[in-house]
């Protein structure tokens, strides 16, 4: 007889103890998939926000209308031939108004408002030298601004680096209350299957032959539960709306690629938590039982 | 086998008894007797370390009880059979499940011959797939004893085994641990039944102990 069929045999199959471990794996697996999945995202969202924000540049080019053109065309040559920058476009009118809807509605009348005309401009890796590039363009066109919006990336990549943290702390805090759960319900099952221990003590069964056939069940019980909550999580995240290509908090929630693999982890990492709490309580068990 | 020297066993509220002394030599066949309470079970349980002595010292196969570690005494219950007044079988395992659990629980191999013929040795090979709840007083004794002995062990132990049954059915019983003992088992029997006792020794060589004010006695002479 294997030692899997002897813990299948003496180790009682029914009973509150067994809903209990498979339950309370189950759960917690679930709610660990999310905990993933929001470390996952925020970590790729406060990646971007840092990317995109220290690899994008404005220009604001106020000027009299009739010189609006000509200004333009001057930025964009000094753009062009500025090392570090990767390129730059004129913002269209609809860009613009789609930027300004927020704040002053739809059916913006634009032509009717002196707006400045905005560049939007894309660094290399290596970004150009700003000073350098502010005097040119002061000295081409003076009506430009050059914004690298350092006003916003400051806040935003510590507000990232927050959100990543408490991510992570939040992947911690439910691997913590995870493991002290299947503790729980280890020392329940244990506790429920007194007389188990105590018949086979009797018989001359060693420690370690009964805390092995109690670990073998729960531990199996554990894996078996995280299985389903961790298919049940994904499942719950394959259900949260697309966030059509770009990446948000909420919207945005999952993994992509070979991230659908990362919650596959979760079921063996319960199985080996619960080995791990099982083993402990069962043998702390055990001392109590001559 | 088992050897008593100077043993007394406290549960907190005084000696239950003091001063044991007694050896149960290999082949022996002893009755322990005494009014309720005395501490026949306590005995017993001294016998297979499930208690440690007060004061005084335990021999198990002339190994101080004291000194096993929990694995040694793992190892001497597998040379002993137990028993118990109330059994004591997992609820969730067959019959036969139940009596063969010291080998599967020690890893010793057991063949379904083996297991059968001992089901019907002492009866129950009707009801090996039965469940412990749905047997008689009677089939659960047989079952307890089945399992006892199961291992072929040095040293049978039993607890008021006949307690719970009619008298054909008690005879019956001690004429299976009769048997035992004439193939070599020592048996110890705790009961306070006397006619069961008289019964045993017009059959076999039985010593009579009796537990009376705290003390071990021989007795016999008056039964």
């Amino acid at each position: 007889m294997s030692a899997r069929e002897i813990s299948r045999l003496v180790v009682p199959g029914r009973g509150q103890s067994v809903w209990l471990v498979l339950l309370s794996s189950a759960a917690m697996a679930f709610l660990a998939v999310f905990a993933l999945a929001l470390s996952v995202t925020a970590s790729q969202l406060a990646g971007n926000w840092s990317t995109a924000l220290a690899r994008t540049a404005t220009i604001r080019l106020s000027a009299p209308p009739a010189e609006m053109d000509a200004q333009t065309a001057f930025v964009l040559e000094v753009l062009r031939t500025t090392p570090g920058i990767a390129g730059a476009r004129v913002m269209v009118s609809d860009e613009q108004a789609a930027l300004l809807e927020p704040w002053l509605g739809p059916d913006l009348p634009l032509d009717a408002l002196p707006l400045p005309r905005l560049i939007e401009v894309t660094e290399t890796p290596e970004g150009p030298d700003r000073q350098g590039l502010r005097l040119r363009l002061a000295a081409e066109a003076p009506g430009a601004v050059f914004d690298d919006h350092t006003r916003w990336r400051r806040p935003l990549a510590e507000a990232a680096a927050r959100l990543r943290a408490f991510a992570l702390v939040s992947l911690g805090l439910i691997g913590g209350v995870t493991a002290a759960i299947i503790v729980l319900a280890a020392s329940a099952a244990l506790a429920s299957n007194g007389q188990v221990i105590r018949v086979l003590r009797l018989v001359g069964a060693r420690d370690r032959f009964i805390a092995l056939a109690f670990v073998r069940r729960i531990s199996g019980r554990a894996f078996a539960g995280a299985m389903a909550g961790t298919a049940l999580g994904i499942g719950a995240l394959l259900l949260v709306p697309e966030a059509g290509g770009s990446v948000h908090l909420l919207s945005g929630l999952g993994f992509s690629g070979a991230g659908w693999l990362l919650p596959l982890a979760i079921p063996p990492l319960a199985m080996v938590l619960a080995w791990m709490a099982s083993m402990a309580t069962a043998f702390q068990v055990l001392r109590g039982v001559t | 086998m088992i050897a008593f020297e100077n043993v007394a066993h406290d549960y907190g509220g005084g000696p239950l008894f003091r001063d044991v002394s007694a050896r149960l030599e290999q082949g022996s066949f002893h009755f322990l007797t005494g009014p309720s309470g005395a501490g026949k079970s306590t005995f017993l349980k001294l016998c297979y370390g499930e208690l440690l002595p007060s004061s005084g010292r335990v021999s198990l196969m002339n190994r101080d009880v004291r000194t096993l570690s929990r694995d040694g005494l793992a190892g001497m219950r597998q040379r002993i059979g137990v028993v118990h007044q109330d059994c004591q079988f997992l609820d969730h395992l067959s019959v036969e499940q139940n009596v063969g659990l010291p080998m599967t629980a020690t890893g010793r191999p057991l063949s379904d011959s083996d297991l059968s013929d001992l089901l019907g040795w002492v009866g129950l090979g009707q009801r090996a797939e039965a469940l412990p709840p749905t047997l008689s007083g009677g089939e659960r004794q047989r079952a307890a004893l089945a399992r006892a002995i199961i291992s072929a062990p040095s040293v049978l132990l039993a607890d008021e085994p006949t307690g719970n049954l009619d008298w054909d059915m008690s005879q019956r019983l001690m004429m299976l641990m009769i048997e035992l003992n004439r193939m070599g088992t020592s048996v110890l029997i705790a009961t306070h039944d006397l006619q069961l006792i008289r019964f045993a020794k017009a059959q076999v060589n039985a010593r009579v102990l009796r537990i009376s004010g705290r003390r071990l006695q021989i007795a016999g002479a008056e039964l």
